[in-house]
């Protein structure tokens, strides 16, 4: 099982702050890619700029996931 | 090197926060500060367009650790005695302060650009997003500035 969070922009374009997933593909970019697979909104807010973290740490796509990670997607960030 | 990490809700005092980092270390010579401001004016397209609040919202926990490493990687950089960052979440108004950097340093120069490097890396890799309410009472997500991406990339670049 892996926990995954959407954040800001995402979570208000998917409608919601996150979900568990007991089977899940073995990269974080392959997540992504089905989870945008999923069409409609999804295919909209993770087709375009994308952050990704694992376990709170930016990754790039081919990050492993591992059982137990707290994975998230953020869109581009705007603090300051 | 001492450090003070804070994301807060709360006003924070930039006279207190600056005696407070540089009490009783006589080895530092310069403080270096910036503050930014909540702005009136926001760029929308083609067209100019003036916000009534604004709501920041973050990734409590990967905040504080991004922000910890932006650190660790000014203090790698430049020979610094201490530094606070302070950035506040929630709702905002027009001119309230939203961040504080404080780089303090023997000599001005580590001080004034370890304090523009922290910002400008603050602005590409820290998880806090800013959402404007305008008068009308409309929300909208601020977009990321391409610009703000061109000023982390020239510190990266190795000058």
């Amino acid at each position: 099982m892996i926990r995954i969070r959407y954040f800001a922009r995402l979570r208000d374009q998917l409608g919601t702050a996150g979900e568990e997933m007991a089977d899940y593909p073995s990269t974080i970019g392959e997540l992504a890619a089905n989870l945008a697979a999923r069409g409609g909104d999804w295919g909209e807010a993770l087709g375009g700029t994308v952050l990704m973290a694992i376990n709170q740490e930016m990754v790039g796509p081919d990050a492993p996931l591992k059982e137990g990670d707290e994975v998230a997607f953020l869109p581009p960030v705007t603090g300051g | 090197m001492r450090r003070d990490i804070r994301v807060q809700t709360e006003p924070f005092d930039v006279g207190g926060e600056t005696a407070r980092l540089s009490a009783g270390d006589h080895s530092i010579g310069a403080v270096a500060s910036f503050v930014g401001l909540v702005r009136a004016h926001n760029r929308v397209g083609d067209e100019h367009a003036e916000i009534a609040t604004m709501t920041l919202e973050h990734y409590p926990g990967m905040t504080e650790k991004a922000l910890d490493r932006i650190v660790d990687v000014a203090a790698e950089r430049w020979s610094l005695q201490a530094v606070t960052v302070i950035h506040r979440v929630g709702e905002l108004h027009l001119g309230e302060p939203i961040v504080l950097v404080l780089t303090a340093s023997a000599h001005r120069q580590a001080a004034f650009e370890s304090c523009q490097f922290i910002m400008d890396i603050l602005k590409t890799e820290a998880p806090f997003w800013k959402k404007e309410r305008l008068p009308d009472g409309s929300e909208r997500w601020v977009d990321a500035r391409e610009s703000d991406g061109k000023a982390a990339a020239r510190w990266l670049a190795g000058d």
